[in-house]
């Protein structure tokens, strides 16, 4: 099995391991953000460069550094292989140009966002960003498109990552999504709106790290942060029928996928359990989901807006004014 | 008169023709190769010396040497043929007028590989060209060159040509794959390398029109004695399309190691400045490679003689050197506003870039504001501090080349011409004076 050395880590992993997955393994603050690899999905990863390493030792038999840093989720460990991710400031500072890249284009407008709060991207501008933005023209914009009536796709916060693509191809039985167009004007289409006709199409949502994707079911309803999630079970012919319920009180106001602490779902779940079963009489609830992530969602806000009796509604006719200005 | 190839008989007239072409010995080379074990055909290449034409000079028996051969998985050759680059204009020239040459050329490297379905993949906006090549292709068929059992050999060849549809980034050979099996032109991902999984998945040398081309003469005459000619690791003839303010604009073939100071000077290829102007720089590859000024292409760092090789051009690394990359050769007089010049190859990229990855998609646009921000009289100091460091973010850290492509000319450019964008910046009411700045633009001075 192959050796590698990750920021000072050595860890032996089963050969074809790639860099990122091995760093995974390690845990810790060693392991590069991701925003395009997603280990359920082949042939992702690649495309965002935000989890580029520096490459000290190629290998055992070929000790030559690597000249350029490297995309880990695409590059597999070599036998002797040295790795620094977090001790190279040549590396974080190039990982912090990959962050203004992707956020020079992007509206940041979080506060009617319906990610807020489960947003990769915020996370990660929060912890690579720069301050302030050099980007002084004006912003890529995009109409909004429904995809079909579950499905809402906001391209101005889609930073390419192809996971829905992905998602297309390899869950959905037929493909009609996909990419057109292309440099900074690329976008991600359902090739003139037709709606992506699926029982798994709900995934593209739970893929998403931004909130270019979201529920339509969903939407408005609360700042995620105000809600409870349970893990919830229901027995279902199409897919495994666990899931996440996201709760108001005795309220299902979403349901998703479970995921694990790099935002990956455990398991698909069909389009019957996401957007049909919205009544907590349709679940079996196991008890409370611990959100393996830096997020506020693990703050527990739930029961604070509780004690401090928050009212929300007002909440989503902002956002429903500023996404509908008449 | 240094020795021509490739374009030896390029003025015989109707040479685009068959019948002609075989009059001037045309297919002897592949009668000859057919005779010979492809193991052969591959060692005489090796022999050669030959560096791919297509920009990255990889040494093309080596490519060749590399092609996986699975059992029962069929190979192919992929011909790229799709010259998109600003300033590279000679595989068009050389299908336009001698398309036999290829397709000799790729009978040959396909025999060599073991392939008997091959393709050249021909840039959409060259549609005469395909028709060119088409109709050479269907003349060999009729003559029994393509198709089964050529020349009676026993070895059956089908050769196909491919049309792209408008996009640079097809150039870029698993681009150009994707795209000939009719996907999305978006660069692949590697490892896996093309001569493992290509097109189809299966194993694939891509190799550009001139590399293939220059397959016919080595064959002929023996990989050492094509090693003879040029110099150093640079061996053979080289086709250079000079363009730009020189008297005598067009393709011309030198053997690698003429002076960079004859090519430009010597009447045999560009006949000096043009308006008897002075030089100012070159762009010696193409777009993409480093821009150098004046001092630094007529000579290296030491003072001797910058010579037409690959060595040679990229000596002194990016600091004081650039390289040969696909023959581009732009040459700029007195005139030429460098902040003009950058800017418009930073629209190209930032027009043909494909937008898989974040650097290139956002930081080539990114540029191109920028710089048109300084060119309109608005733009300050910093403004050229971060273009430095933009192209430096996305310089390696792409998926593929073209992220390098459109970040060289701008750091060459700061680095070299750094005075010329201070003045832009500094003195803007002097830029609309600035008659070179109009004549780009095909604006006549009367009008600024
Ligand atoms: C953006 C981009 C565009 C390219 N365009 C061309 C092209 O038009 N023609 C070409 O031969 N090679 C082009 N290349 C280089 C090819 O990827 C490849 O290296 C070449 O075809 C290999 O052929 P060779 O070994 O014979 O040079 C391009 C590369 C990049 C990154
Ligand atoms: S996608 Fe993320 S960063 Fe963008 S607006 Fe939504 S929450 Fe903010
Ligand atoms: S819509 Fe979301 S999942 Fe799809 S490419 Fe954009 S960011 Fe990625
Ligand atoms: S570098 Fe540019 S052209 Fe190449 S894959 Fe990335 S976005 Fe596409
Ligand atoms: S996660 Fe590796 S490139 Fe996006």
């Amino acid at each position: 099995m192959p050796k590698v050395t990750i920021d000072g880590h050595s860890i032996e992993v089963p050969e074809g391991t790639t860099i990122l997955q091995a760093a995974r393994m390690i845990g810790g603050d060693i392991v590069p953000p991701a925003m395009c690899y997603y280990s359920k999905l082949k042939t992702s990863g690649g495309y965002c460069r935000t989890c580029i390493v520096k490459v000290t030792k190629g290998s055992e038999k070929d000790p030559r550094p690597m000249p350029k840093p490297v995309a880990s989720c695409r590059t597999t460990v070599m036998d002797g292989m040295e790795v620094q991710n977090t001790t190279a400031p040549d590396l974080l500072d190039a990982r912090k140009g990959v962050v203004e890249f992707l956020l020079i284009n992007h509206p940041l407008d979080c506060p009617i966002c319906d990610q807020a709060g489960e947003c990769h991207l915020q996370d990660l501008s929060y912890q690579h960003g720069l301050a302030k933005s050099r980007y002084e023209f004006k912003r890529r914009e995009f109409e909004k498109i429904d995809i079909g009536d579950k499905i809402k796709l906001h391209m101005t916060r889609c930073i390419l990552c192809y996971r829905c693509v992905k998602v297309a191809d390899q869950v959905c039985d037929s493909r009609v999504h996909g990419v057109i167009n292309r440099g900074d004007v690329a976008e991600i289409s359902t090739y003139i709106e037709k709606a992506l006709d699926s029982d798994f199409s709900g995934n593209v949502i739970d893929v998403c790290p931004v909130g270019a994707l979201t529920d339509r079911t969903f939407r408005f309803k609360s700042r995620v942060w105000f809600t409870k999630p349970v893990d919830a079970h229901r027995n279902c012919t199409k897919c495994c029928g666990k899931t996440v319920l996201w709760m108001s009180g005795d309220d299902v106001l979403r349901v998703s996928a479970r995921k694990d602490k790099y935002g990956e779902v455990e398991d698909w779940i069909c389009n019957e359990c996401r957007f049909e079963k919205k009544s907590a009489s349709d679940w079996t609830i196991e008890g409370p989901r611990h959100i393996d992530r830096t997020s506020v969602i693990s703050a527990n806000h739930y029961e604070k807006k509780k004690a401090l009796k928050i009212d929300v509604s007002n909440q989503s006719k902002i956002e429903e004014r500023a996404h509908n200005p008449k | 008169m240094g020795r021509k190839l490739l374009t030896e008989n390029i003025n015989v007239p109707g040479i685009q023709s068959l019948s002609v072409y075989r009059q001037q010995g045309g297919y002897e080379t592949l009668k000859k190769a057919l005779g010979m074990t492809s193991d052969a055909i591959v060692e005489e290449v090796k022999k050669s010396g030959l560096r791919g034409r297509g920009g990255a000079g990889f040494p093309t028996g080596m490519k060749w040497s590399f092609l996986a051969k699975p059992e029962g998985v069929p190979r192919h050759l992929v011909c790229n043929a799709d010259e998109s680059e600003p300033g590279t204009f000679k595989d068009r020239y050389m299908m336009e007028r001698i398309p036999h040459l290829l397709i000799e050329g790729m009978a040959i490297g396909s025999f060599a590989l073991g392939a008997h379905s091959s393709y050249i993949y021909i840039r959409g906006e060259m549609m005469y060209v395909f028709h060119i090549l088409q109709r050479a292709i269907d003349e060999a068929y009729e003559a029994g060159l393509l198709g089964k059992n050529i020349m009676g050999s026993g070895y059956d060849f089908d050769l196909y040509v491919h049309c792209g549809a408008g996009a640079y980034i097809c150039g870029e050979e698993t681009a150009l794959i994707e795209s000939l099996e009719g996907k999305r032109g978006n660069p692949r991902i590697k490892p896996p390398f093309p001569a493992i999984k290509g097109l189809w998945e299966r194993p694939t040398v891509v190799n550009n029109v001139e590399s293939i081309m220059a397959v016919v003469p080595i064959i002929k005459m023996g990989g050492d004695e094509y090693a003879k000619i040029g110099i150093g690791k640079s061996t053979g003839t080289k086709l250079i399309s000079a363009c730009g303010h020189i008297n005598k604009p067009g393709v011309y073939e030198i053997e690698l190691g003429v002076p960079v100071e004859e090519f430009i000077y010597s009447d045999e290829y560009c006949g000096g400045i043009r308006n008897g102007k002075e030089l100012k720089a070159v762009v010696a590859g193409g777009s993409s490679v480093p821009v150098l000024p004046k001092d630094l292409i007529l000579k290296l760092a030491n003072g001797e003689p910058r010579l037409m090789s690959y060595e040679s051009l990229s000596e002194g690394g990016f600091a004081t050197g650039t390289m040969l990359g696909s023959g581009g050769f732009i040459v700029m007089d007195e005139d030429t506003s460098i902040v003009k010049n950058l800017w418009t190859f930073t629209r190209f990229y930032h027009h043909e870039s494909c937008g898989q990855c974040s650097p290139c998609r956002e930081g080539t646009g990114w540029m191109e504001k920028l710089l048109h921000k300084i060119l309109d009289g608005h733009g300050t100091l910093s403004d050229v501090d971060l273009l430095w460091e933009i192209q430096s973010k996305i310089e390696g850290k792409t998926i593929c080349p073209l992220g390098d492509a459109a970040a060289w000319p701008v750091a060459s450019a700061i680095r070299h011409f750094r005075h010329e964008f201070e003045e832009y910046v500094k003195n803007p009411q002097n830029i609309k004076k600035d008659h070179h700045y109009y004549r780009v633009n095909n604006i006549s001075p009367e009008f600024a």
